[in-house]
């Protein structure tokens, strides 16, 4: 257990990349063969390759990967209603919000810069601050800049879809593999109230005709993309009372027009954002509101559970932002691509990962052995590496897994406001922090002071920290056993 | 005859600088601007000033 988990986490601390090697290479993995296990069973070969290190495509990437966005596109060709490209405010953490542009060649410089630093990066996306493909140019001419110097790295984009269908053989050509599609709505009608105009055509276009236009295109593109191979995800905004009930249809169309993953978001609407529906009042959906949703598609199109909504500039492993150590100011003028950090990163992610795989199938087999019935809502506090190694007291988010005769199943995450600041604990970040975990039975984490922990109690939520460092699904199977009498399993990480 | 951009409003997103079709806005240090000179208020080319219907904030980009 210790040798591969000291080598996962210096990674992510170490500055210098032999030392991680040597770590990498004293670990107790003695196969030569592995690092291929770890794909499930349910995906085939040629997709999972593409996959594999994708952290939004693939839930099991997203504890070793990370990704950057770059803010090239700030223009766009359709209003939404949930969108406010007038203010921009940096304590925000949203899709659409960014704190600087930048130009193609800034974007190259930066990128450069956090693959130098962030070992764990894999994936470039543009996700705006407006649209990819509309604000075309930006988005080909820093893609092509990137390519030259980082060709191993992966490229996606993420667009409303108007502007789609005009660049798939474009996007095909530069081996972009994962393209977003935002799909809120497959009837006009229930468009109409999402968005106010569209721009197309050099006309702008208004009220259901708008939504028609946009719902042709948004299906065109999503077809085009299918026929070439191109990985689709679809993401909806889930707006209770507009299109909550809808994005079952959606799920439908979506999955018959060969989309890869849904992915449910809920809507962010805070009157200070200043946006249409922030101003009008329309509600958020709740967590549990959100993942009842969520559980009636499962026989769907498959869903995407564990998106953080990043801003258009997010970098590091998802949940975790790391923009603001790379903002423009602090990033040397001359810079060189150095590939060893992310070589050395790969290697040792490809031991952890088929140990990883086994003890999580392990784990599964003997949830599904434990009984007939019980399940089991966890709310786990990690850091990445799929570990239990995040303090109650740290934690800006917990990832959450249910535990039933069906196996562990990862079922999405809750983000928090940092409980304890500087030592102290704040009572009412407490309070909201328990809000927040409505429905969890059991929050493991690597460290929990008493006083949380029975605040938590009293509130129904059992706190442990037995499991530090062990692998979550490791650590979920020994609790379900616990809960629902079988002999515990013993560690195997 | 010229269009003008209202730079208070403006949100730098640019949309409107690829699709006049005059090639009358830039990017002046930190503000788009429209030159008079070149502006046609889309006479001739579309039926509606591109700028101004393009433009994701009201009234920013108005007659000068
Ligand atoms: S497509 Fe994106 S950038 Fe454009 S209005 Fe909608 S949310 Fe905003
Ligand atoms: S917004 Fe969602 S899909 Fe996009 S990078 Fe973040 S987690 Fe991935
Ligand atoms: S009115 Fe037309 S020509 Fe004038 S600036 Fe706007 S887009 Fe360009
Ligand atoms: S379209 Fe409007 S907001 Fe965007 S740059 Fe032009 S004037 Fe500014």
């Amino acid at each position: 257990m210790t040798a591969s988990m000291i080598s996962l986490d210096s990674l992510a601390s170490a500055k210098t990349s032999h030392r991680r090697l040597t770590i990498a290479k004293s670990s107790n993995c003695k196969s030569s063969s592995c690092g291929s296990t770890a794909k499930p069973n349910d995906i085939d070969a040629a997709v999972w390759e593409k996959i594999k290190d994708h952290p939004c495509y693939s839930e099991e990437a997203h504890h070793y990967f990370a990704r950057m966005h770059v803010a090239v596109a700030p223009a766009c060709n359709i209003q939404c209603n949930y969108c406010n490209r007038k203010y921009d405010c940096a304590n925000e953490s949203r899709p659409g919000v960014v704190s600087e542009k930048l130009t193609p060649d800034q974007a190259l410089r930066k990128v450069i810069a956090v693959a130098n630093e962030v070992p764990q990066l894999s994936v470039l996306g543009i996700a705006g601050p407006g649209d990819a493909c509309y604000d075309w140019q930006r988005t080909k001419a820093t893609f092509e800049k990137v390519i030259a110097e980082i060709p191993d790295i992966k490229l996606c984009i993420s667009t409303n879809g108007l502007a789609l269908p005009d660049h798939v053989d474009e996007l095909a050509s530069m081996n972009v593999d994962h393209v977003t599609i935002t799909i809120n709505m497959v009837d006009p009608q229930i468009g109409a109230k999402i968005y106010p105009w569209i721009f197309y055509n050099h006309r702008r276009y208004t009220g259901i005709e708008a939504a028609e236009i946009l719902h042709e295109r948004q299906m065109l593109g999503l077809e085009m993309l299918a026929a070439r191979g191109i990985l689709t995800k679809i993401n909806s905004v889930m707006i209770p009372g507009v299109n909550d009930e809808h994005l079952i249809e959606v799920n439908r169309w979506v999955k018959e027009r060969g989309a890869f993953l849904h992915n449910v978001m809920p809507l962010i609407s805070e009157p200070a954002h200043g946006t249409y529906y922030g101003l009008t009042g329309q509600r958020a959906p709740r967590p549990i509101e959100l993942k009842a949703l969520q559980d009636r598609l499962e026989n769907g199109a498959k869903l995407m559970r564990h998106c953080r909504q990043c801003r258009a500039d997010a970098v590091g492993l998802l949940g975790e932002d790391r923009g603001k150590e790379f903002m423009l100011d602090q990033i040397p003028g001359e810079l060189s691509y150095d590939d060893r950090n992310r070589a050395a990163y790969r290697e040792v992610v490809a031991q952890e990962r088929s140990i990883h795989a086994a003890a999580k199938s392990e784990a599964i087999e003997m949830v599904k052995a434990a009984g007939p019935d019980g399940s089991l809502q966890i709310a786990v506090a990690t850091k990445g590496g799929g570990r239990i190694n995040e303090h109650f007291g740290h934690a800006k988010e917990f990832q959450i897994y249910e535990a039933s005769p069906r196996g562990i199943a990862f079922v999405g995450h809750r983000k928090i406001e940092q409980y304890c600041r500087g030592g102290w604990g704040d009572d009412a970040t407490l309070d909201a922090v328990i809000v927040a975990l409505e429905g969890i039975d059991i929050v493991l984490c690597a460290k929990i002071g008493d006083c949380p922990k029975k605040r938590l109690a009293d509130a129904g939520i059992r706190a442990m920290h037995a499991y530090s460092y062990d692998y979550i699904e490791t650590a979920i199977s020994a609790v379900y056993a616990a809960e629902f009498g079988v002999g515990p399993l013993t560690a195997t990480a | 005859m010229a269009f003008k951009i209202i730079a208070s409003q403006c949100t730098q997103c640019g949309a409107c600088e690829f699709e006049c079709p005059s090639g009358a806005i830039e990017l002046k240090r930190d503000n788009y601007v429209i030159d008079p000179d070149k502006c046609t208020e889309c006479e001739g080319a579309f039926e509606t000033q591109q700028c101004a219907a393009v433009c994701p904030v009201p009234k920013t980009c108005v007659p000068a």
